[in-house]
């Protein structure tokens, strides 16, 4: 016979072991991804990965059928341009609203204020990437008068749009971690709002600040469909920002489905998919250690 | 008597014009989400019907509606939900009730940074990968749903974990006194007191796992799949399905002359779905904010 007592010490450790198997499930998942994505690219990676040529030849002919060549730099470079074009509109609207949102208005209007970029972080990629095809697309062309609209320019906008949100409220966060007594302190030497954003809150909150800029650029790196759709698909180095570019996502997505799984195209697109996680974890762990840099200043102080 | 000096009218000045831009700023990230709404509901107009969300397409998908593709996306949504809802609290229980300040936990939380990091598409690889190829699932709903569930995952654990935290440690205590054990602790008050703070993460994932795209095209989502209309078990488990953003991404660039306004209806039933359930997230929190007891 069970008695009551031991039935609820034995349940007692099986839901502890279940809850603690659950608790580190998401250190499973990410070394998970790793060996998965991995495994999938180990052949090519093993036997006729040449890392020089890999990274520093403009020449992708997956599919060239005498001379196969898998050269990314310039795909590289089209990831780099529509990143670089979306933080130049990001970083300064984000990091304003950003402000705008944590010091200069109250009540309700910040409220609905943050409401609204929640939901334009809620905007699905598909759509975002829809947009740049139908919407911003026609208007490049008749802005700019060129042939194509599907440019870096387009691309870096759109991603921009999605990288916003995240720098807004990252970055709102960290200002609102700055204590009170800093601001106090500034109003009581007869500053004005904006001298303390500038002089005080700014360098208080910096590695908040530039957390929420990195987390905006990974989002920029990883974003798949928006730019799929939306920057055109010439594999090229740009030489502006209304030329066409390929992403190292978008190339993801658009050859996988073509690529006969084994070949060596398959598994140079799963090779790409490792770099890529290598650089978002890169940036996300950066990211990390800046804000758990200001927690420990903080415990301390 | 107060005077103002130059200096003072020069720092005013600054200060007026500083809070302007900051506005104009913020202005000019909300206009354009207002107008793309309001646009692509205006282009979608002539499609927008009932008819529309319960027919499949036809004429090479260059007319009808998008039946398929809607209940496509609810299994994929239901489905990683099922998932990643019960890991990702006991995910959240572990972090916030078991875990001590150690090397491991820093770990877990590092790992569930990383997970909402990683781009999508590397997902879709993951999925592939481990899901269809190893696992020997195929391409199917479920392999899709896991890989939406892997996905999601930090999205609960995150606002779980937050909600979790909000309820007051005297609680705890109290109960522990009364010769509870750490789980009927856990059990009787802290789930029923973090509740609705865990369904907002509930909602939010089924937010996030709707939009997706990369992650299910290569582990479960097809162009085109006939399905009976009306029918709500249509699909089965290993079936491969249609899905909403699929679809739009589909009929955007891989057919020829659709009609203009059956992508934007797409993308408006998406994006009123998405925006939709965000809201109700957003109404549960302030609702929870308002009837806050402690």
């Amino acid at each position: 016979m069970i008695t009551r007592k031991q039935w609820t010490t034995v349940s007692e450790f099986l839901i502890e072991t279940v809850i603690r198997i659950c608790g580190i499930s998401a250190i499973i998942f990410v070394l998970g991804i790793f060996f998965f994505v991995f495994r999938e690219g180990a052949g090519f990676l093993f036997s006729k990965w040449e890392p020089i040529k890999f990274f520093f030849s403009t020449e992708w002919y997956p599919t060239s059928v005498s001379n196969k060549r898998y050269g990314i730099l310039a795909i590289i470079a089209g990831t780099a341009s529509v990143t670089v074009i979306a933080m130049t509109i990001a970083v300064p609207f984000g990091l304003g609203a950003a402000i705008f949102i944590s010091e200069f208005c109250t009540g309700k209007l910040k409220e609905i204020l943050k409401i609204l970029i929640e939901f334009l972080a809620a905007i699905p990629s598909v759509v975002w990437g829809f947009i740049g095809l139908m919407v911003m697309n026609p208007l490049i062309i008749d802005i700019f008068n060129v042939p194509i609209g599907l440019t870096a320019l387009n691309g870096g906008i759109i991603l921009s749009l999605m990288a916003i949100p995240i720098i807004v409220s990252i970055g709102e966060d960290s200002l609102k971690a700055v204590p009170d007594s800093y601001r106090e302190a500034a109003i009581a030497l007869g500053i004005t709002k904006w001298q303390m954003v500038y002089r005080v809150l700014m360098p208080a909150a910096k590695n908040g600040l530039l957390a929420a800029v990195l987390l905006g650029v990974g989002r920029a790196v990883g974003e798949t469909m928006a730019v799929l759709l939306a920057t055109g698909h010439a594999v090229q180095i740009p030489g502006s920002p209304l030329d066409s570019v390929r992403t190292l996502t978008a190339t993801i997505a658009a050859e996988l489905g073509e690529a006969p799984v084994g070949s060596d195209h398959y598994q140079v697109l799963f090779v790409i998919g490792i770099f890529l996680f290598t650089i978002t974890f890169v940036i996300n762990l950066t990211a990390y250690l800046i804000v758990k840099g200001i927690r420990v200043q903080k415990g301390e102080s | 008597m107060f005077q103002e000096t130059p200096y003072i009218r020069h720092k005013l000045r600054v200060e007026k014009s500083a809070k302007t831009v900051f506005l104009l700023m913020t202005v000019l990230i909300i206009i354009p989400l207002i107008m793309i709404v309001t646009y692509m509901v205006y282009k979608a107009s002539p499609v927008l019907s009932m008819d529309f969300l319960l027919t499949k397409p036809t004429n090479g998908m260059r007319q009808g509606g998008i039946w398929p593709a809607l209940l496509g996306t609810l299994y994929l949504v239901l489905m990683s939900l099922c998932i990643a809802a019960p890991v990702g609290v006991m995910a959240a229980i572990y972090l916030n009730e078991y875990a001590k300040d150690n090397w491991l936990t820093r770990t877990v939380n590092l790992a569930v940074i990383n997970l909402a990091g990683v781009p999508s598409i590397v997902h879709a690889l993951f999925g592939l990968g481990a899901f269809v190829i190893f696992a020997g699932i195929g391409r199917s709903i479920l392999a899709a749903a896991l890989t939406l569930a892997v996905m999601t995952l930090p999205v609960i654990i995150t606002s779980t974990k937050e909600s979790l935290s909000a309820v007051p440690m005297s609680f705890r205590e109290a109960c522990w006194n009364v010769g509870a054990t750490k789980w009927q602790t856990i059990r009787g008050i802290v789930l029923p007191n973090s509740v609705s703070g865990m369904l907002t993460g509930f909602i939010l994932e089924v937010s996030r796992a709707a939009g997706e795209t990369a992650p299910i095209m290569f582990t479960g989502a097809v162009f085109y799949k006939a399905i009976a209309e009306g029918d709500v078990f249509a699909y089965g488990l290993l079936d491969q399905c249609m899905a909403l953003s699929m679809h739009l991404f589909t009929i955007s660039t891989q057919v020829p002359n659709v009609p203009e306004a059956l992508p934007y209806g797409t993308a408006v039933v998406l994006l009123s779905t998405v925006l939709a359930v965000n809201a109700i997230s957003i109404g549960l929190r302030v609702y929870i904010r308002s009837r806050k007891k402690w």
